[in-house]
């Protein structure tokens, strides 16, 4: 692949590979019935099972097996027979002191996802776990070193997780940023996360190198955590390639490192080395069986997964003659079935685009396909002008209806011609120095003066004017 | 008097259960100081229990097949609202919010549970030695052990104190005591009986099952316990098969191998007095028609150590939770690192410590292959050995124990003789297999003497009719 993406030290390439954790849009936990819900009171949607009582054991959740497939299948994963296995560390918000995850034999194999600009983007592997509960530390300014003491909320304990662990194959903080925004908008078009960094449930570690321009071995990586935005997200890139460059260039080299992005700050710091990396002590869980999709399990939920973001793009594209920033906005904004079945309808793609983008920004409301392409039309056809139109538009999505009985009923008449020719003839013997003026006058005069009578031609017929056909008038009169 | 007859009295109203249970609190309060069979006997819940069955009878109710038995429960299942405490400091204080599902069944079937039983700490241990409450001693000699873990559950059954009770077999921890003490103990099928609720020592080998002086007795718990439960994971979801309608059909033509491995054929511990009894009960087998041969089972000889590697393993993280966050002891340090050490330091007994130990070093990075992994291995290779076996043979036969009874003490100082004394039952908790212990005759000292009874997966109802032939032909027990 070759790197397009802006240097952010010149002459050094910025390598990064992200792992995204989602939590999955299920009603209750990963192994148990409890509540996979946002907020609450703290230890309110717990059991046995989140709280790792002992003798509790876990029951997999079948929906979160299935929202797991989805997200293999929209990525363009080897869905596969999969084991859980323990990862064994301490910490006062893991309940078990252990956390089930997939190690060797991961749900979702080898996969790949396509940025908006076309580009393939490796997908190693897509697996399920479950979350940890949050500590809160009191005192010390909540910092856990000066802390008096520390409180554990467990209402996230076994919330079911799918991590997907993409290939370093992004090049710069742009490309992380594209990679994120494309992954959301897939889990949340599958309906497998709700997709919110701001409430953690989509949470990026990135894993950043830097090398020289042109060189192919990568660089030591470092694992950078605790990024809550995708403007976090940059920066914390950003600040680490510097960083990296830096060492490389005062003829130090790069530790394999866990570091900890501080937003306030707006640096990384050193949270541990590869040395003193946890030795997680995997091995299978024996409290659950192996998963084991059957071939028709897995067709049943490709048959039901909806089109997908790329594949929308590339309808849109082809239904209104290009791929651009509005055909890609109109997609994230989820509007591309109304234009497209619009411009399906013999709507003119460029006006469908336009009003969506400008006209439509709070939404579409009781606007459908047909009223919106029969707008469209009468618009194009001359019967009403771009300010009407908008009009009319506004109270299709207010109330519905037939756009050419609205405008009608808004007195949106198309003006006679010779109604309107009668009216310029006018205007023109009431203000004979701006007519000369115009006449007379450089392009920028002539530009100033058409602006004038545009503009009275508009206030004399209360808006009903067609703004081009003015344009076109006043050139012909004063050529002739 | 057997359970059987005591379900059948009070159901048909002719003894309450009130006075079956005042006759075994009568007995309980005579020996129970010198035996220490109970961490706790519940003597308020089991009145209100029986008394609850009797108006239940009364009002012409059938309160269950186990209406007005009493029954005790090793100290590793919890019981709502009654503290479990696996024989350990760590669980001081803690009280479970909920039942294990063995303990529901036993309540549905109208069974009245009188006390929960000791057990070597965290069911670690072949002598309920390892108790952080003291030791459980052989109602027959004692100055004699009862076997372990389960040797409360058994002493109890022994004595006299309850006709029936629950115990937990990970490598022996019900076969072994049962020997020792001279009853009846069963470690089902894995997957016969729901492990929720039982606090796990390594989930992979632990199985619940019954205690009984009988073998008819046996059968009866063990039906009430068995059966699908979706809160196991690893619960059989068919329907267990019928014991007690098969128990008198005798072993006429059955094919019975005595596994030469286990036995005094190959096994230089195994004491003369056990392998005579051995020989004598092939011979009454023989003589009620069955064919008994010796054969060999290679790989059972590596089962003590695959067992030492896997069981540790599996106990390193399940006894992680100890934690001193959410429940049990806590000992306060300055941070949450310095309190789990601390707590666990204080919590934790000698043995559970050494097998925490042994189980992190096996799962260890760069050790792992070599022991963890080798030890699944030889896991393999023990249950394709016993595939062949049984492609051959009905059930395979062994002592339960290489010795009988030893005194208080007496290994206490070499783990190593200690753990060999479960040589001959680990091999079938490694195949998941059922395999239960029938009194046969005394040894030299007068201390019963068990012969294993050991069945295919699923393979009860053979095993039952087996140990019923055994039962009939048994030499005088020891008389306590």
């Amino acid at each position: 692949m070759i790197s397009t993406a802006p240097e952010i030290v010149p002459g050094w390439e910025t390598v990064i590979g992200l792992e995204v954790h989602a939590e999955l849009a299920t009603v209750s936990k990963m192994f148990s019935a409890a509540p996979n819900r946002f907020g609450g009171e703290p230890n309110t949607h717990i059991d046995p099972v989140s709280l790792g009582l002992p003798g509790s054991l876990p029951v997999l959740n079948r929906r979160a097996v299935e929202l797991a497939i989805r997200v293999g299948l929209a990525l363009n994963c080897t869905v596969q027979r999969s084991v859980f296995a323990r990862k064994n560390y301490f910490y006062p918000d893991m309940p078990k002191d252990f956390q089930i995850s997939q190690f060797d034999l991961p749900i979702n194999g080898e996969g790949w996802l396509e940025l908006a600009d076309g580009r393939r983007i490796g997908i190693e592997r897509a697996h399920l776990e479950e979350d940890t509960g949050k500590s809160t530390h009191v005192g010390g300014g909540g910092r856990i070193h000066e802390a008096g003491y520390s409180l554990v909320d467990y209402n996230r304990a076994g919330v079911p997780l799918i991590e997907i662990v993409g290939r370093p194959d992004l090049r710069g903080a742009e490309d992380a940023r594209a990679y994120v925004s494309e992954l959301r908008a897939i889990l949340v078009a599958i309906g497998a996360s709700d997709g919110k960094m701001e409430e953690g449930s989509m949470r990026v570690d990135c894993n950043v190198s830097v090398r020289p321009v042109g060189q192919v071995e990568l660089g030591t990586r470092c694992e950078v955590k605790n990024i809550n935005s995708l403007r976090s997200m940059g920066r914390a890139i950003e600040y680490e390639a510097r960083r990296q460059v830096d060492l490389l260039t005062s003829g130090e080299r790069i530790e394999q490192q866990t570091r900890h992005w501080n937003e306030d700050e707006g640096r990384t710091h050193k949270l541990r080395s590869k040395e003193e990396a946890f030795d997680y002590r995997y091995f299978p869980e024996p409290d659950l069986m192996p998963v084991e999709p059957s071939e028709e399990w897995i067709a049943e939920i490709r048959a039901s997964l909806p089109m997908l973001p790329r594949e929308r793009r590339h309808r849109l594209a082809e239904a209104a003659g290009a791929e651009t920033a509005a055909t890609a906005l109109t997609v994230d904004r989820g509007l591309d079935d109304l234009a497209v079945a619009s411009i399906d309808l013999g709507a003119d793609p460029g006006r469908v685009l336009v009003h969506l983008d400008n006209n439509l920004a709070d939404g579409v409301g009781l606007l459908t396909a047909d009223s919106f392409a029969a707008l469209i039309a009468l618009e194009t056809g001359g019967d009403l002008t771009a300010t009407q139109a908008k009009a009319v538009l506004a109270s299709l999505v207010a109330e519905g209806g037939d756009p050419a009985a609205i405008a009608s009923a808004m007195g949106f008449e198309a003006m006679e011609s010779g109604e309107l020719e009668a009216i310029v003839d006018r205007l023109i013997s009431e203000h004979p120095d701006d007519w000369a003026a115009l006449i007379a006058g450089d392009d920028k005069e002539r530009k100033k003066k058409s602006g004038f009578f545009v503009g009275e031609v508009m206030k004399a017929t209360r808006g009903q004017a067609d703004g081009r056909a003015v344009n076109e008038l006043l050139a012909r009169r004063s050529a002739g | 008097m057997s359970a059987r007859r005591i379900a059948d009295e009070v159901r048909s109203g002719v003894r309450s259960a009130r006075s079956v249970l005042d006759d075994h609190l009568e007995v309980i309060a005579a020996r129970e100081p010198e035996i220490h069979a109970f961490n706790v006997v519940l003597v308020d819940e089991a009145r209100a229990a029986a008394d609850e069955i009797d108006s239940r009878v009364a009002a012409g109710e059938d309160p269950g097949p186990l209406a007005g038995v009493p029954v005790a429960v090793k100290d590793n299942m919890c019981t709502r609202g009654i503290p479990t405490t696996c024989s350990s400091r760590i669980l001081e204080g803690w009280i479970p919010p909920y039942d294990a599902t063995v303990v529901e069944r036993l309540a549905a079937a109208g069974a009245v549970m009188v006390g929960k039983t000791n057990l070597d700490e965290f069911a670690m241990g072949s002598s309920t030695e390892n108790s952080a409450f003291g030791v459980t001693r052989n109602p027959l000699d004692t100055t004699k052990v009862p076997g372990g873990s389960s040797g409360g559950s058994a002493a109890a059954v022994a004595a006299g104190f309850v006709p029936l009770s629950l115990g937990s077999d990970t490598g022996g921890s019900i076969r072994q005591p049962a020997a020792l003490c001279g009853v009846v103990g069963v470690k089902p099928t894995y997957g016969a009986v729901s492990r929720y609720g039982l606090v796990a020592f390594a989930s992979s080998l632990d199985q619940i099952g019954p205690f009984a002086r009988t073998v008819s007795d046996a059968a009866l718990l063990l039906e009430v316990i068995s059966g699908h439960d979706p809160l196991d994971s690893t619960s059989i979801p068919e329907a267990p098969a019928d014991l007690t309608s098969v128990l008198d059909r005798g072993v006429e033509g059955m094919r019975i191998g005595i596994i030469e491995e286990l036995s005094g054929d190959g096994l230089d511990g195994i004491a003369g007095d056990v392998q005579a009894r051995l020989g004598e009960a092939a011979a009454a087998l023989e003589a009620a028609g069955a064919t008994v041969e010796t054969t060999s089972v290679p790989s059972t000889v590596y089962g003590l150590s695959a067992y030492y590697v896997i069981a540790p393993a599996e106990a390193s993280s399940n006894l992680a939770r100890y934690d001193g966050v959410r429940f049990g002891l806590r000992v306060d340090a300055l941070t949450s690192g310095d309190m789990h050490t601390a707590t666990r330091t204080a919590g934790f007994g000698d043995e559970v410590k050494r097998r925490i130990m042994l189980g992190t070093y096996a799962l260890s990075a760069g050790y792992y292959d070599a022991y963890y992994g080798k030890s699944q291995k030889v896991r393999t290779l023990i249950v394709e050995d016993f595939a062949r076996a049984y492609s051959r043979y009905d059930l395979l036969l062994s002592p339960t124990s290489p010795t009988t009874a030893f005194s208080l003490g007496e290994k206490t100082a070499d783990p190593m003789t200690m753990y060999l004394t479960d040589v001959c039952t680990i091999p079938s908790n490694l195949a998941g297999h059922p395999s239960m212990s029938v009194p046969f005759g005394v040894g030299d000292d007068g201390m019963p003497v068990g012969v294993q009874v050991l069945a295919p997966a699923m393979g009860e109802p053979a095993m039952f009719r087996a140990a019923a032939v055994l039962e009939a032909a048994a030499p005088p027990g020891a008389a306590s």
